[in-house]
């Protein structure tokens, strides 16, 4: 090929292309355009070039500047055209409402009382708790006499119990678990063990005859009611906020000793009494203990040398304070208007 | 436990407001749950002076100016005759609602305007007196509340009593408390402090006694380990004094009569319940307490004839049973208006047998809730005397004889506490002294034993019976809040996760990312698979009595639930427990998931404004990908199932779940039901042993990196004519082996039937790619591949292309 000729084409691409390049009217175009005219596979510019090698040799620097002076100018021309495209884009609006709704999928949600186990469970694994469970249906031993109920008890009538038979019940407590686990693992344990438990409650706004519990249980040589206190208070701040108070006030379950229930300072009024808290500043969110050294004993460890603390909350009650649910059977109808609030 | 604040007051004069003897008792004791200020219409009113007065003429009415405390001086007009200038009266300011019900609103009387009323007792319910406006002897500013003023301000405090303390069921048992925490010592109320001691001694004896007119015999001393009863004549049944009706209508009862209202101030006071008898009308002037024979009846002072058994404890006569003993009197031998001569019972019955005899009789009343929980028996002899005293003292009798069979069972043993265990079981340490006087000031008897304390619970105690009990009445005293929360480190457990635990949690963040939304129903259950149902004995209703074996079918319920308040687009998922009874053995429990999707696809959307409905390739699907990640490392297959099933899901070569479509009770706009279940794993029941740790859950294979291919792909479709007795899988199958090790992916990505294509056969399409890990594949050799596959088709499965 002649210097000529190569020359000759070029000055074709330099006239011809910014023709095209000023017709180009989408960015769909103008990829086209830029494609032919200077793309590295296909374009126009590089098929010239691919003659540069046929060139005599003191031809191909001339040759060389002048391709790539159009090279320059083409490109120079695309870049301006591709910035005049895209601003007349983002001012026509016809063309594309971006105002119209993405394509959603269907979102899926976790169960409130489910929420609030993952967030008792996220603050406490911070400690080293792992998660145990057990079974529902349980022995009268393992729901009542291992944890040191007395036989044919008032104590017994905090459990209003549903029997599957004479020895068997439907655990009124996920406290058998706690039984159970150090009867599996030795000390040191800490574990918290969430589940549903039963009791001959008939559905109302408050109560129903299935609640989830989360239990908490602590054993190891040397643990106190001191760490109990910190370690729930801890808790506290973390659910609720830095600054919570906290109160423990003497309580009595029969598989603890000391018991104590835990109060905090009341959300809504700060403690200075409202409705939520029948007007006593505070609202009740767990009970716990030290274990009972029958409890211990029961399980098969020497309640001298080991000690420990166990705790239970309802994370339904947590629930409907937390999302403000009027009715617990909200929690159980499984309404999906009411799933979809949340909705993640 | 209704306690009231003067009551209490009376019993230790500690001094404190109603707020801080809450607040004490709450830290120290038991909770207060309520607190009632009895007087609390009261509230409004307040203290109003008159400034000015002169009468209306012509009628009774006076015109004053009344100073409220408000600044202003309120023209108001009254009716009242002693209307002084000068004088302190309650005052209702206008919106003030009056006891009665009437709301005070200014009105003209007579041309003059009045802004308010001056009350009488009255208009206060302080009393019957009407005859003029109640003059208050009060230094008080004009516009205190009239609660501040008056002694109306007594507060029902409601106190929570656990079942581990009786003692603390009376105003007594909460004062010795208080008087604990304060240091004001205990005494007894004046009320009953001044009354005359009886001159004689209760005649005695192990079984029986007797005076003249009365003989007392025990013939169940299991059950009633000691009978007191008190003979007082010349009783005159009648209103009581002012102080005890307030007494008794201050812990929420109501004043019946002198008789009534004096044994439920002992019950209320010391926690010991009594019943009056009429002597008159016990047959042969005989109390025997034994068991119920059968057959016997007894109407009860509830006015219910109720049949005895031999399990019950009863207070008959000579003749019949005449009061459930611990638990409720009878009606023939009740106390009326004509009584005279009366035997008042101060007993102790035993805590189970009381139990026994209130669950056969159905029947709870305050005295059986207390001799349940057990009372103070070494208080008996105590309260028998005082019991009298009172009875005679506000009947106007006389005590005539006491009689005191049986004896108190002994006190409490003692129980050794050694001090270092206080701390150690604290965290914090406390001096040995503090321990003791802590324990002294709620009645142990402490003795130093060595370096140990002996100490002896006092006869109310019979709660305390370890170390840790003693520990327990330390800590509570001190008060929790002095007790140090310093976060300290700790030894890591040994307990790993629950593998079902880590499975429920892997599968529902998938559920949720698919759409699924979880709930958490009721597991109870009509009917359910098979016959090993688990029925519950004492179910809450009888149409759902028994333990469900599915929780697909839970979900259905709930997806009716939902169709019945026009809800269409139900995308369920539970991870629940099914149950199957195992003879002579807890029931069979797994964890299992259910999914439950009907209704749209996707939500609606401008590009496709009606979208797909759930379908069964949806559902298999995400029966797949579910399972997958429920159980990583487990061979999982979806094998076509017997109708109504669609496929068995089956893991590791046995089956674990379903897929299926659910027949729903469904209105006609109802789209399919599709259900998934997969049995997450078995929770074990049997007693666990350090031994039985168990094999560890099967772990997902960890993937291996593949080079990267750097050759280009050939591929091509394959449209075959597939009988229908022969399956796709079967085909996909013959394909993938025949494709040898070049062939990549192998996918089937269509299906047609009709237009040319014959009846009973089908035309599936495979999208095929083959690749050479070295160079790429050259068209003659792509051509060879697809002839070689359709003639291995033709041979073993007699397949052929579709021609177009
Ligand atoms: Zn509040």
């Amino acid at each position: 090929m002649s210097l000529a000729a190569f020359l000759a084409s070029l000055d074709q691409l330099a006239t011809d292309g910014p023709a095209r390049i000023a017709a180009a009217d989408s960015l769909e175009a103008w990829s086209e355009v830029r494609n032919a005219l200077v793309g590295r596979q296909a374009g126009r510019l590089s098929e010239i070039m691919n003659g540069l090698g046929a060139l005599a040799k003191e031809d191909r620097r001339e040759a060389g500047q002048r391709a790539n002076a159009v090279k320059q100018a083409l490109e120079g021309a695309l870049e301006e055209r591709r910035a005049a495209i895209a601003a007349a884009a983002a001012t026509s609006g016809p063309a594309l409402d971006l105002t119209m709704p993405g394509r959603r999928t269907w979102h899926g949600a976790v169960h409130p009382v489910s929420l609030v186990i993952d967030e008792v469970i996220e603050i406490f694994r911070e400690l080293g708790f792992t998660v145990a469970l057990g079974p529902e249906a349980e022995t009268s031993w393992y729901n009542f006499g291992a944890l040191n109920f007395p036989a044919d008890h008032p104590a017994m009538d905090l459990h209003d119990t549903l029997y599957l038979g004479d020895d068997q019940v439907l655990r009124t407590h996920t406290s058998p678990v706690q039984v159970r686990t150090l009867q599996q693992y030795p000390p040191p344990v800490r574990i918290l063990a969430p589940g549903n438990v039963y009791r001959r409650d008939f559905f109302d706004a408050s109560h129903a005859p299935m609640f989830a519990q989360i239990e908490g249980l602590v054993v190891d040589e040397g643990v106190t009611f001191a760490d109990l206190k910190a370690t729930l208070t801890h808790f506290a701040h973390r659910f609720f906020s830095p600054t919570t108070r906290t109160r423990f006030r003497p309580s009595f379950f029969p598989f603890t000793e000391p018991s104590a229930e835990m109060d905090v300072a009341c959300g809504v009024c700060a403690g200075s009494g409202c409705a939520v808290c029948k007007h006593s500043g505070w609202v009740e969110i767990l009970g716990s203990g030290m274990v009972h050294p029958a409890v211990l004993e029961a399980a098969g460890l020497d309640s001298e040398r080991y000690t420990g603390w166990a705790f239970g909350m309802g994370p339904a009650r947590t629930a409907i304070s937390r999302y403000g649910i009027p009715d617990i059977r909200i929690l159980y109808d499984s309404d999906v208007r009411f799933l979809e609030q949340f909705a993640r | 436990m209704n306690i009231s604040h003067d009551w209490l007051e009376r019993f230790v004069p500690h001094g404190r407001t109603a707020e801080q003897v809450r607040d004490l008792l709450t830290a120290h004791v038991a909770t207060v749950e309520g607190f009632e200020p009895l007087r609390a219409d009261l509230a409004p009113f307040v203290v109003g002076r008159v400034v000015e007065s002169e009468r209306i003429p012509d009628t009774k009415l006076s015109f004053n100016k009344v100073d409220d405390g408000s600044g202003a001086l309120l023209e108001v007009v009254c009716g009242a005759p002693n209307v002084a200038v000068g004088a302190k009266y309650p005052f209702a300011r206008t919106g003030t609602t009056m006891p009665a019900g009437l709301v005070i609103e200014k009105r003209k009387i007579r041309g003059f305007t009045s802004n308010g009323m001056l009350c009488s007792a009255r208009e206060l319910g302080l009393g019957e007196d009407h005859d003029g406006i109640l003059a208050l002897e009060t230094d008080a500013d004009p516009g205190t509340p009239l609660l501040d003023v008056l002694p109306l301000g007594d507060v029902r405090l409601v106190v929570d009593v656990l079942p581990n303390r009786p003692d603390l069921l009376s105003h007594r048992g909460v004062a010795r408390e208080v008087a604990a925490l304060t240091g004001v010592p205990l005494r007894l109320p004046a009320e009953v402090a001044s009354l005359p001691a009886f001159p004689g001694k209760p005649a005695t004896g192990a079984q029986e006694a007797r005076v003249p007119g009365l003989r007392v015999t025990i013939e169940d001393g299991e059950g009633c380990p000691q009978y007191g009863a008190a003979v007082i004549a010349g009783v005159t049944v009648g209103p009581s004094p002012a102080w005890l009706r307030a007494a008794v209508e201050a812990v929420g009862g109501r004043s019946i009569n002198n008789v009534v209202d004096a044994t439920n101030y002992l019950l209320h006071g010391f926690g010991q319940p009594v019943h009056a008898f009429d002597a008159a009308k016990l047959a042969g002037d005989a109390i025997i307490v034994r068991r119920a024979r059968a057959g016997e009846t007894l109407r009860t002072l509830d006015g219910v004839d109720r049949k005895l058994g031999t399990e019950m404890l009863v207070i008959a006569d000579a003749e019949r049973a005449t009061a459930l003993a611990g638990v409720m009197g009878g009606e023939a031998s009740e106390v009326t208006a004509a009584t005279t001569r009366v035997v008042l019972e101060v007993a102790t019955f035993e805590p189970r047998r009381t139990r026994t005899t209130r669950r056969a009789a159905g029947l709870s009343t305050d005295a059986s809730y207390r001799f349940e929980r057990g009372v103070d028996e070494a208080a008996l002899g105590e309260l028998l005397a005082l019991g009298a005293a009172l009875l005679a003292s506000v009947a106007g009798g006389r005590v005539e004889h006491l009689l005191h069979v049986g004896a108190p069972r002994p006190d409490p043993a003692p129980v050794t506490l050694r001090p270092s265990r206080v701390g150690h079981l604290l965290g914090d340490a406390v001096p040995v002294g503090e321990i003791r006087a802590a324990l002294e000031s709620i009645g142990f008897r402490v003795e130093a034993s060595g370096d140990a304390l002996r100490c002896a619970p006092p006869s109310w105690r019979h709660d305390v019976a370890r170390e840790v009990d003693l520990i327990e009445e330390v800590a509570r005293l001190r008060g929790f809040d002095r007790l140090p929360d310093v976060l300290q480190g700790a030894r890591p457990g040994t307990v790993p996760d629950h593998p079902l635990w880590t499975a429920y949690r892997r599968v529902r963040d998938l559920a949720v990312a698919s759409g699924l939304m979880e709930v958490r129903p009721l597991p109870f259950a009509a009917g359910g698979q098979g016959h090993a149902l688990v029925r519950v004995r004492n179910p809450l209703g009888e149409d759902e009595p028994f333990l469900r074996t599915s929780v697909l079918d839970t979900l259905a319920r709930r997806a009716e639930y939902n169709l019945n308040r026009m809800q269409g687009d139900v995308r369920l998922f539970e991870v629940g427990t099914t149950f199957r009874a195992v003879p002579g053995a807890l029931p069979h429990e797994e964890h299992r998931l259910g999914v439950l999707v009907m209704g749209l696809r996707r939500p609606p959307h401008f590009s496709e404004p009606e979208p797909p409905a759930w379908d069964a390739w949806d559902a298999k699907a995400l029966a797949e990908h579910l399972s997958a990640a429920a159980l990583p490392g487990r061979a999982i297959a979806l094998e076509p199932a017997e109708a109504p099933l669609l496929w068995s899901i089956v893991v590791d070569g046995a089956p674990a779940g379903v897929v299926t479509r659910l027949a729903l009770d469904a209105p006609v706009w109802a789209r399919p039901a599709f259900g998934i279940e997969l049995t997450l794993g078995v929770m074990p029941s049997a007693p666990p042993s350090r031994a039985a740790a168990g094999a560890p859950a099967p772990r997902a294979a960890v993937p291996r990196f593949r080079a990267l291919p750097t050759t280009p792909a050939a591929v091509f479709d394959l449209a075959l004519l597939v009988p229908d007795t022969i399956a796709a899988a079967r085909v996909g199958e013959v394909l993938r082996d025949a494709g040898g090790t070049m062939l990549e992916r192998c996918e089937l990505f269509d299906e047609f039937r009709g237009g040319g294509v014959p009846a009973g056969h089908r035309s599936l399409a495979w999208r095929l790619t083959f690749r050479h890990p070295e160079r790429t594949l050259r068209d003659k050799e792509i051509e060879g591949r697809r002839a070689q596959l359709l003639k291995t088709l033709e041979s073993q499965l007699g397949v052929r292309p579709r021609t177009a």
